[in-house]
């Protein structure tokens, strides 16, 4: 009985011992595995940084991507208006196509100041006439339809 | 903020704008809709100002509430009747803006990442000048329109002989600087691109006549969107491609409605020198007899009738009439009257600018009807009674082909029992064509001022 329970002891030990081994192992194997990544990742961005930085070429072919798109996506949202709304439409529209102030605020961005600059903060104190009175005006006439009583 | 995550806020932006258009596709829909407009824009200029690209804030806050007071202001103030105009000078503002925008890409290319001074891309370059030139064109365009439609200068077509041949030459021109500038890059072609294409801005709005504004401002509302496109390229933002779609597919779609309702197609339009022909118009009217009638005589036959329809035109607009109208309808409805207004397309100065009218007079948007919704039930109408519109009526559109507006879907007024006609005199309307509607034997002219004749009807309704 004790030899066998002393037997099944050693056993445990052993086993415990490889499990030890083992998970040593797998660790070192994780950590070379994540190196590895790791460098394969770098180096992939690397290329794709190179690759944009190469060829306007590929970005270019994305945009027109998105462009042919979202045409279709207008096509099909602009149709489904209806006619009593168009000059509503038109007016959302124009404050939308405002969104043009993401280039003007980039302009307008840097620490020192530049001609650039100031191009940028006019361009962006126009497209903020046009997105404030795009929208007010578009919510006023909204505002006006209003069903049977 | 990466840019990966402000790539993506963009993308929410984008469907939030998509969700703004997506909204007007019925009125109850549409203040929510307008409202994910509002979010979207939001975004977009939060996210970009949190870029790393922008780290003076001060100047551009000051832009802002500069900016953002004046728009405001005209916003609030801006009576309903002027809103083309107002249209009209807004997109000339998207224009400006997009040429500065491409301006400044191309003296801190650094800025935008698309090279350095004197050694741009290739591909961005393209990108500047177009998105520069359309920038350009939409600004002198929309200030032309603008300057038409607000009555400083005469609404006549401005033609003179060679015009086409020269906007052409320029066009041309315009081309091979872009390919110049694209090769050598120096900042006189950038500029003189401008310059021709504010030109050409100019040159083809000019011709065209004051009626034909709508298209041309459905027009200009399509090029500030292809402007914004071009920007969006150049800055490699898909947020400016999409929206830039977005606009420039629903001013293109608006053109086409305007010019369907004219039965014009777009280049007869953009060619211009319409309404040219008008002096020319026949002048045989004097031996055709005309039945007038007393804002009393109209009060007794619209109270006797039991179904009324009001076809409003841009007179009623102009004459501040839309108030009494609905004043008249709603008494009209009181005697147990069924009145429904129909809007012909090309109704107004710009595409649906009677129904912003009349939902401005507080008339109900499901009492309004669309001509293709409501032109059947002339026939089972007893009173058409037309307010400030006369060419949207002419029966000569669909029986005479000879008529310069032949072809032309017109609300047929005719069909009804007896048609009521408000108007000044018999002076034709901008086509510069005689209405046959006049001689018609159920036609009962009403000639007087549209605000004080209706407001005469109303009077006589009550003595009843």
């Amino acid at each position: 009985m004790s030899n066998d329970s002393k037997g099944l002891k050693e056993n445990a030990e052993g086993l415990a011992e490889s499990a030890r081994d083992l998970a040593g192992k797998a660790e070192s194997l994780a950590v070379q595995a994540g190196e590895a990544a790791a460098a394969k990742a770098g180096q992939a961005a690397q290329a794709g940084a190179d690759a944009a930085m190469a060829g306007g070429g590929h970005s270019v072919v994305i945009g027109l991507t998105v462009l042919v798109l979202a045409i279709f996506v207008g096509y099909h949202v602009v149709w489904s208006v209806t006619p009593a709304l168009h000059s509503p439409l038109m007016a959302v529209t124009n404050a939308i196509s405002s969104v043009i102030i993401v280039g003007a605020l980039i302009a307008a961005g840097p620490a020192e100041f530049t001609g650039s600059q100031l191009l940028g903060l006019i361009a962006v104190a126009l497209a903020a006439v046009n997105i404030f009175g795009g929208f007010i005006v578009t919510q006023r006439m909204l505002g006006m339809f209003h069903k049977k009583k | 903020m990466s840019q990966e995550w402000s790539a993506f806020i963009y993308l929410i932006a984008s469907v939030c704008f998509i969700l703004a258009l997506r909204g007007l596709s019925h009125p109850k829909t549409s203040r929510q809709g307008n409202f994910f407009g509002m979010v979207g824009m939001a975004l977009a200029v939060g996210t970009t100002l949190l870029t790393p690209a922008v780290a003076s804030y001060a100047p551009i806050i000051i832009a802002l509430i500069v900016g953002g007071a004046i728009g405001t202001v005209i916003a609030l103030r801006i009576d309903m009747t002027a809103l083309p105009q107002l249209v009209a000078a807004f997109h000339s503002l998207v224009g400006l803006a997009a040429v500065l925008v491409a301006a400044a890409a191309f003296y801190s290319p650094e800025a935008y990442g698309i090279g350095t001074p004197g050694a741009i891309k290739t591909a961005s370059l393209i990108e500047m000048s177009i998105g520069a030139a359309i920038g350009a064109i939409t600004f002198t365009g929309s200030i032309v329109a603008f300057t038409k439609l607000q009555g400083m200068v005469s609404g006549d077509p401005l033609v003179f002989p060679g015009q086409h041949l020269l906007n052409l030459a320029i066009g041309v021109v315009i081309i091979a600087l872009i390919a110049y500038f694209t090769a050598m890059q120096p900042a006189w072609a950038f500029w003189l691109i401008v310059l021709l294409s504010l030109a050409i801005g100019l040159l083809l709005i000019v011709p065209i006549g004051g009626a034909d504004m709508p298209v041309v401002v459905s027009m200009l509302n399509s090029y500030s969107g292809w402007a914004a496109a071009g920007i969006g390229f150049t800055l490699s933002n898909n947020l400016l491609i999409i929206t830039g779609a977005l606009v420039g597919s629903s001013g293109a779609i608006l053109s086409y409605i305007m010019c369907k309702g004219m039965n014009r197609s777009f280049f007869n339009v953009i060619l211009g020198g319409f309404g040219q022909e008008g002096g020319a118009s026949k002048a045989d009217t004097g031996d055709k007899s005309v039945k007038s009638g007393s804002a009393e005589d109209a009060g007794f036959i619209l109270g006797n009738a039991s179904s009324v329809i009001i076809v409003p035109g841009y007179g009623l607009a102009v004459g501040q009439a839309q108030h009494a109208v609905r004043e008249m309808a709603d008494m009209l409805k009181s005697h147990g009257v069924k009145v429904r207004y129909a809007i012909h397309p090309v109704a107004g100065r710009m595409p649906g600018h009677m129904n912003v009218l009349l939902a401005e007079a507080n008339v109900p948007y499901d009492e309004v009807y669309e001509l293709e919704e409501i032109n059947r039930d002339f026939q089972q109408t007893d009173v058409a009674f037309v307010i400030g519109a006369n060419d949207i009526t002419n029966p000569a559109a669909e029986d005479d082909p000879s008529s310069s507006i032949y072809g032309m879907p017109v609300l047929k007024t005719n069909q009804a029992k007896t048609c009521l006609f408000v108007k000044r005199s018999l002076s034709p309307g901008y086509a510069g064509i005689d209405n046959p509607l006049f001689y018609k034997d159920n036609t009962m002219m009403l000639f007087g001022d549209a605000k004080s004749m209706t407001e005469d009807i109303v009077k006589a309704l009550e003595n009843q």
